[in-house]
């Protein structure tokens, strides 16, 4: 058995911080691991995606299109954008606060975020959307959206592992004096969606 | 051995290391910049010399003295950097080395993150080298390490090239930690052989030439080429990380069909690719970019008069652009093996916003181009541009950058520029970084042909683009150590440049005041704007806006295009405080920022 999980959003939201605690996880159940990251120029605030794949059997690092078991969604036009790598019958975790781009501030380009949350509950069945961004600043820290998003994975009873097992991941991933905000997101992220 | 989950380039410098590596030297690139990261942080406790040099050209000169001593050595850097350091590679590969030398060359099939998205084996068929081409982070490993070995008997650098797919994946990886580098007890030998005379290389070229033959029976015998039979007559030829995706598909497809994959595309290994062919009617070649497995094996097909059918890049079958993934992969195999696919229906999202990368919220690039575009207001000035975070000033509303092409050209395109149009006013921007990469030979011939244009130096004090390598002019090294501060205003000073200033772009009413000042000289002026970037600096408190003063002109964001303005106006927490909104509010809302 292989599982499949994207993970989308914007340059900066800790996407690929995720993208390692899933992978370090899934190691520590003893499944062999591929992840993939975009590192560059789309860190600026850019459209990010990563993914990560694990079990057996497992070639490259690329899912491919409806494949994936689990989305992230960081931000609603990117778990959109992230969709059509999501199984039909897959399952999407997502971040309703939406980072407006400079194009849509600037008025060059059209954003409106509910119409991206409507289409999302349209085309997926088994969807939980969450205010990460707010309870991560509840926590402590508007930057802990990660770890609300993993928690609320780690709440759904998917993964092969422990949401515990996770926690610990992600624990052993930030430095030492962000651990308490992130062990606080991480269970608000598991609250909002048990 | 432990297995640890590393990225593709964290692979390659363990195996670099596991192979002995005694003398590094690379310049930062994405997709290779994580090779180096990786064996700076490990040198210290492993024994070996790390150096960032100042480009690609140079690192590869520094690695190949260490190779003629007789030291295991080795470079990395992206494609395009193959392209600065051609020169020495290209007589590198007549003169030869004695202890093995690896050239980690990172291709971007996509291209991702590149200006172009040449194929690094094409060029190791140019020079005549071996090159090897990883399908996971694991084999880019063991490729690395088995590299100078290879390098070593054959006498000739090798080079090993991952893509994008192999560099920036994750895979659970064996390592010895415990490994550390043999101290270098060798001395140069003086020899004739080091001097490349026009003499010398008539003669090395033979034997270069020979050496390829060489290569391809020693690359034959290398682990990186398999073959997984299956009952058919058709077979697929993939090279790279093709081979997990031609592996998935057929998986998916649920078809049997013969499997080689290449790890070695140059020079290819005669026979095992002679017995594949023999027993195949018909043969599928994948390989992203350039036909560089295909071009030989229709050479020996035609050479031994084999009568299979070859599909590829030549009939237009696969592409010869962009990145291959595992739907592209199947669609290709499908069509090949003449099977129907059933893929579900593409899904038709509803309009989404574009969301190219921008200046980070308080870059001080902003600022700098906000600053020369006020100076220049009113003038139809030129702005040419450079490569580095930079290049994104080129967006929208700042459209600050008119020309881009590769690292140092700016400068040059500029005074090409001014050549034509001398009564205009051309402004070269370039980062500290490039300014040290290949800016310096263009700042000393603009001032030795007098060509009276603007360069501004955004000198950010880092490597940023790539990840915030240090450079010359940071005061540290690979290592995190002081080291010598090459102050790039002194530089220009001494290269003969009569106005040099240096501003702090964050303070918006001087460094515009600089700027016109520099725009109005008649000479080549060099303004050097220095300011921390953002991503190192401390985080400051960030703005306010003041809703009773704000009169909701939006001047700040149609001014400014900042990532933390967000339409109200309203200030996220993306903010770090530069303040430049401040300085730019005609009513006086905005307050907080660094200097005020
Ligand atoms: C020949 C070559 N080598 C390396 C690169 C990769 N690269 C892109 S930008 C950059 C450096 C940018 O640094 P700097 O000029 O200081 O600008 P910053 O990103 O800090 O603004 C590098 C090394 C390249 N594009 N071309």
């Amino acid at each position: 058995m292989s599982f499949d999980i994207v993970i989308t959003g914007v340059g900066g939201q800790g996407t690929v911080l995720a993208a390692r605690v899933l992978a370090a996880a899934a190691m520590a159940a003893g499944l062999p691991v591929r992840t993939s990251e975009i590192i560059g120029m789309a860190q600026r605030e850019g459209v990010v995606m990563s993914q990560v794949r694990f079990g057996d059997p497992l070639w490259g690092a690329l899912i491919p299109d409806r494949k994936a078991d689990l989305l992230l969604g960081f931000e609603p036009a990117e778990a959109v954008r992230g969709l059509p790598k999501l199984k039909p019958a897959g399952v999407a975790v997502v971040n309703t606060t939406p980072v407006i781009p400079v194009t849509a501030a600037l008025g060059l380009s059209a954003y409106d975020p509910q119409a991206c949350l409507a289409y999302l509950r349209e085309k997926v069945p088994r969807l939980y959307l969450l205010e990460a961004s707010r309870l991560a600043a509840e926590a402590g820290h508007p930057r802990a959206v990660n770890s609300v998003l993993l928690g609320a994975a780690a709440a759904l009873d998917l993964l092969p592992f422990s949401a515990g097992s996770l926690l610990d991941c992600l624990l052993a991933a930030v430095p030492e004096k962000y651990r308490e905000v992130n062990r606080r997101a991480f269970e608000a992220g598991k609250m909002a969606v048990g | 051995m432990p297995k640890h989950l590393l990225l593709g380039n964290e692979a390659i410098a363990w195996g670099l290391v596991e192979g002995g590596l005694q003398v590094a030297a690379a310049y930062p690139g994405t997709p290779s910049s994580e090779v180096f990261g990786t064996l700076a942080r490990l040198a210290p406790t492993k024994g070996f010399y790390a150096e960032w040099s100042v480009n690609e050209k140079v690192a590869l000169e520094v690695a190949a003295g260490a190779a003629y001593a007789g030291a295991r050595a080795a470079v990395s850097m992206k494609q395009v950097g193959l392209n600065v350091a051609a020169d020495p590679l290209m007589a590198l590969a007549y003169i030869g080395v004695k202890g093995g030398l690896v050239l980690v060359v990172a291709d971007d099939p996509g291209p991702h993150s590149s200006q172009t998205e040449q194929d690094t084996r094409l060029f190791a068929r140019f020079a005549g080298l071996p090159v090897l081409d990883p399908a996971t982070p694991q084999e880019a490993k063991e490729m690395a390490k088995a590299a100078f070995a290879l390098s070593e008997v054959l006498g000739l650098p090798v080079i090993l090239r991952p893509t994008t797919r192999v560099a920036h994946v994750g895979q659970d990886v064996g390592i010895d930690e415990t490994v550390v580098s043999p101290p270098f007890t060798g001395k140069f030998a003086k020899d004739p052989r080091w001097v490349i005379f026009p003499s010398l290389a008539a003669k090395r070229h033979v034997w270069l030439n020979r050496q390829q033959e060489a290569a391809q029976k020693l690359l034959a015998a290398t682990p990186f080429n398999v073959f997984r039979e299956a009952e058919s007559e058709l077979g697929i030829l993939a090279s790279g990380v093709s081979a997990t995706y031609a592996e998935e598909a057929l998986f998916e497809l649920g078809l049997k069909v013969n499997l080689f994959k290449i790890g070695t595309p140059y020079p290819l290994p005669i026979e095992p690719v002679l017995s594949f062919l023999k027993r195949l009617k018909r043969l599928l070649i994948l390989e992203e970019l350039e036909p560089v497995v295909e071009d030989q094996v229709i050479r020996l097909a035609w050479q031994h008069r084999l009568p299979v059918e070859i599909a590829g890049k030549h009939d237009h079958l696969v592409p010869r652009e962009g990145e291959f993934n595992v739907d592209l992969v199947r669609k290709i195999i499908a069509f090949f093996a003449g099977v129907a696919d059933q893929l579900p229906p593409e899904m038709v999202l509803p309009p989404l916003p574009a969301r190219p990368p921008v200046l980070c919220a308080g870059c001080p690039h902003r600022a700098s181009f906000y600053a020369l575009k006020k100076a220049a207001e009113g003038t139809d000035a030129v702005f040419t541009g450079d490569i580095g975070c930079y290049t994104l000033g080129n967006a929208p509303p700042l459209s600050m950058v008119d020309t881009c092409l590769c690292m140092g050209a700016g400068i040059n395109i500029a005074a090409g520029l001014f050549r034509v149009g001398p009564a205009r006013k051309q402004v070269a921007f370039l980062g500290d970084s490039t300014f040290f990469h290949a800016g310096l030979p263009g700042l000393v011939n603009a001032v030795y042909n007098r060509a009276a244009i603007t360069i501004v130096v955004l000198d950010n004090r880092t490597t940023a683009m790539t990840g915030y390598q240090p450079h010359p002019g940071t005061g540290r090294n690979a290592a995190g150590k002081p080291a010598p501060v090459i102050e790039i205003a002194a530089l220009a000073r001494a290269c003969g440049v009569e106005f040099v200033r240096v501003v702090d772009p964050y303070d918006l009413a001087e460094a515009v005041r600089v700027a016109r000042e520099a725009l109005a000289f008649p000479g080549p002026a060099v303004v050097v704007m220095r300011r921390e970037c953002v991503a190192l600096a401390q985080p400051k408190k960030p703005c306010r806006v003041d809703r009773e003063k704000c009169l909701e002109c939006n001047l700040c964001i149609e001014e400014l295009g900042c990532p933390a303005l967000a339409p109200g106006p309203q200030i996220t927490p993306a903010c770090t405080g530069c303040g430049l909104c401040a300085a730019v509010c005609p009513a006086g809302a905005i307050s907080g920022g660094e200097l005020s």
